[in-house]
């Protein structure tokens, strides 16, 4: 096989770049799930809290959303499983997908993989580098939550099966990584081809397990459930992903072999002799660096915000047919709904801060690769550079809002023939936005003080997503999880608009931003 | 303002990394002024300050009669700067590129940016991301001498050219030269200085080691000749012009001022030459010979 020459020293080469990153990752991942899993081990010790928690949540669309069909309900380990499966499944897909895209489609357009395919290294070696790495990197996690799960007293065949169901989860990620690194020329389009896949498996196994579960079949992350790792293990089920890695990898590696070394699929063409008259300015450039991604990840949001707003008629449905449910919603005055729209438009404002966060990054980006020097070689201000990027992070990011509201609100106003709940759902998720530019305002901040640290900003918002998804879970004190933005976004629809919070949410942002050009103005460039 | 640029004393750091140590530097207006040094000598790095890129530590540093740090923004319309290294926007075209860089500098002249284009053979509609290093450095020589500027800061802008290419951009110098324009050329390519600059300023470590016109840093411009003769050549060492002689195996090195080569060439054909080579000196070399390793006082030319 010498397509796959080369192969030993590509992954030796990778695990000596990521010493440092690699495992990081396997041990945030692990202490993650295990920091969850122990606090609901101990929070439902008795019979009786685990079947209350059973009835509470079972039939409950929104936290079957968040949680799954809920298999192996009552007993800890069918608890364990709703608690932290599918956010386990989301921390290993991304970091498969980020590492092979990393290894992969990155060196290409870095450069690198042509002086390495020039030396005796086969076609396949990189991505089968790439493959291995994204395994072991699993492995080590599944690895990790087996043991973990097994020591606080959980059954081992459940366990080993749940770590497995993990492992296999993750190896697909990685592959739908590796294709889509074939597909575009750039790093950062291929990490959001396979994050928007991620995103999409998610999507349909909430509405598959909402729906009665047909619908969870066409999803890795619905397979992955199926195991039911504490409820008769389904071992066979693991065959699924491992097949679907298996055609993937096929694919991609054909894919490969019909194209150009740092060539996409689409081939380039001629493009404009002169500027248009659009391509001016700072603003003029900014936006052409980034029109693109708005207009993906603009689809993306309104898809998303679709498939949320094609859910919640479902959701009523299910509520009125479970009578003891219905009585619980009407006796708490919470309109289920209302709340299943909030959670969910929580989960939007996180992946749209992604974007805010992207673009903000990207200054540092155009620094080290030296394109700001010349920019700034002409008359154009530090500020007025640092200002229309974050201004098309945050105008950017509240656009992206407004789709996935939008979405939202089309798709339940049409099932439910209520035109007021377009503009009702727009707004529920606009009121979103300050959070998304407080953190867009961190990363201002980090570039202009401290522009080697700006890509820290993406840890904060890990924690924050923590902290939303699980800070309740593992019990942390109110004002650890009141240190994330998001934590003080009126809910809504189902809780009503307060403004001083978004006020305050904004005047930090600015604040933030202020600083930041402070710092940059006063700063080196380079 | 006679002097567009004058620079004195000028300190920066990075760290415990000293790049600039006391650099002076004047380049008058009108002139081709050769900014001569080896690499990681701080050629750059003085650019980079003159831009308002870096704020230097210490001594000071004036630019079309303003400071670059304050006055950044209005200075740099009156200028054009080619990076070393050039780096473009991948998803933007050549031309997209020459368009967005002479804008932003407030305009550039179209007839000369075709006219340019075409001289130095560039195709416009490519995506920067395909162009070899040689055409992205194209990209910012047009989109600089397209410009209505007063002044050119290029550093090391050949780097990447071929020789055809050199010498159109050599035309290129005396025409904005022949135009009033003032042009600060760093380059670590003696013989390109020679064939362009009015004066020299050569820098050693972060300090100028010497500065002046090239007829004042004659002793710079002498050839290394290596020659093999059927007859030992008489008197070789007491010619005039001819210096560090060493000859063994029946053959002879040396170097020769430009004035005496025609007088040591027939010289030596007298002794019957049987092999002869001969390169004009490398930067390095001349460093090598000149300063040796350690760094002198700056001085004027000798």
């Amino acid at each position: 096989m010498s397509a796959l020459a080369g192969t030993g020293a590509l992954v030796r080469l990778a695990l000596r770049r990521d010493r440092v990153r690699l495992p990081v990752w396997v041990i945030a991942v692990v202490g993650l799930l295990m920091s969850s899993v122990v606090s609901v081990t101990s929070l439902y010790g008795s019979t009786a809290e685990r079947e209350a928690y059973a009835g509470a949540v079972g039939d409950n669309p929104v936290a079957v959303m968040m949680g799954g069909p809920g298999a192996g309900l009552p007993s800890l380990g069918g608890i364990v499983v709703f608690e932290v499966a599918i956010v386990g499944y989301v921390a290993v897909g991304l970091m498969s997908l980020l590492l092979v895209v990393r290894h992969t489609r990155a060196e290409e357009e870095a450069g690198r993989t042509e002086l390495l395919r020039a030396a005796v290294v086969g076609r396949w070696a990189g991505p089968g580098a790439a493959l291995v790495v994204a395994g072991a990197a699993n492995a080590g996690i599944g690895l990790g939550v087996g043991a973990g799960l097994v020591a606080t007293g959980l059954p081992a065949a459940g366990s080993a099966a749940l770590a497995a169901s993990f492992v296999v989860f993750g190896l697909v990620m990685a592959t739908v990584g590796l294709v889509a690194a074939q597909l575009t020329e750039h790093s950062r389009g291929a990490s959001g081809i396979a994050a928007a896949a991620l995103a999409v498996f998610f999507v349909l196994r909430a509405a598959g397990d909402i729906g009665g579960g047909t619908l969870s079949w066409t999803s890795p992350m619905g397979w992955a459930l199926a195991v039911r790792p504490f409820a008769g293990a389904r071992w066979a089920v693991l065959l699924l992903p491992l097949a679907a890695a298996a055609v993937l990898t096929a694919a991609a590696l054909a894919l490969l072999d019909r194209r150009d070394v740092g060539a996409g699929l689409v081939a380039a063409r001629p493009g404009r002799a002169t500027a248009s008259g659009g391509l001016a300015g700072p603003l003029g450039l900014a936006w052409r660096q980034h029109r693109a991604a708005l207009l993906g990840w603009g689809i993306g949001m309104f898809l998303l915000g679709a498939a949320y707003g094609s859910v919640g008629e479902s959701v009523e449905e299910l509520v009125s047919q479970n009578d003891a449910l219905a009585e619980f919603v009407a006796g708490s005055g919470t309109d289920l709904v209302d709340t299943f729209f909030a959670v969910a438009t929580s989960m939007t404002a996180l992946v749209v801060t992604g974007f805010a966060l992207q673009v903000a990054v990207r200054m540092r980006g155009e620094e080290t690769a030296g394109r700001l020097e010349p920019l700034l070689g002409t008359a154009v201000s530090r500020g007025r550079w640092l200002a229309v990027h974050l201004l098309v992070a945050v105008a950017g990011s509240t656009v992206l809002l407004a789709l996935g509201g939008l979405g939202t609100g089309l798709l339940h106003a049409t099932l439910t023939a209520d035109p007021g709940q377009v503009g009702r759902l727009t707004v529920a998720a606009l009121v979103w936005a300050p959070a998304a530019w407080a953190l867009t305002g961190v990363a201002a901040a980090l570039f202009g003080l401290l522009p080697r640290a700006v890509g820290a900003v993406w840890a904060l918002l890990a924690a924050a997503a923590f902290l939303l998804l699980l800070g309740r879970t593992v019990q942390l004190p109110d004002w650890a999880v009141g240190l994330s933005p998001f934590e003080h976004v009126p809910q809504l629809p189902s809780e009503a608009v307060s403004a001083p919070p978004l006020l305050a949410l904004t005047a930090v942002a600015l604040a933030l931003a202020g600083a930041g050009l402070l710092g940059f103005r006063r700063r080196d460039i380079g | 303002m006679a002097f567009p640029i004058e620079v004195s004393d000028l300190r920066k750091s990075f760290g415990s990394t000293r790049a600039l140590d006391g650099l002076d530097l004047a380049v008058a207006r009108g002139e081709v002024h050769g900014f001569l040094g080896p690499n990681g000598s701080g050629k750059s790095t003085t650019i980079r300050v003159l831009l308002g890129l870096l704020r230097p530590d210490g001594g000071s540093a004036t630019l079309l009669g303003g400071d670059p740090w304050r006055n950044a923004v209005d200075l740099h319309r009156r200028l054009a700067y080619v990076p070393g290294d050039v780096t473009l926007w991948p998803n933007l075209t050549g031309g997209e590129a020459i368009d967005l860089l002479g804008r932003l500098r407030g305009g550039l002249d179209r007839r000369r940016r075709d006219d340019l284009l075409e001289r130095f053979d560039l195709d416009p509609r490519k995506k920067s991301r395909s162009y070899s290093k040689g055409n992205r450095q194209k990209v910012a020589l047009v989109a600089a001498l397209a410009s209505d500027v007063e002044l050119l800061l290029l550093d090391e802008p050949t780097s990447g050219l071929d020789p055809l290419m050199e010498a159109e951009f050599q035309a290129c110098v005396l025409a904005a030269k022949a135009a009033g324009r003032t042009v600060l050329l760093s380059s670590h390519i003696l013989a390109e200085v020679e064939s362009l600059c009015d004066r020299v300023s050569i820098i050693r470590l972060g300090r100028t080691v010497q500065s002046g016109t090239l007829a004042e840093l004659r002793h710079l411009t002498r050839t290394s000749m290596s020659v093999e003769t059927v007859r030992p050549v008489p008197e070789l060492a007491e010619l005039p012009g001819v210096h560090d002689l060493v000859s063994g195996d029946g053959r002879v090195r040396f170097d020769v001022d430009s004035a005496a080569l025609d007088d040591v060439v027939r010289h030596l054909s007298g002794a019957g030459v049987r092999a002869l080579t001969s390169t004009p000196p490398t930067l390095e070399e001349l460093f090598l010979r000149h300063y040796g390793e350690s760094v002198p006082e700056p001085e004027t030319a000798r």
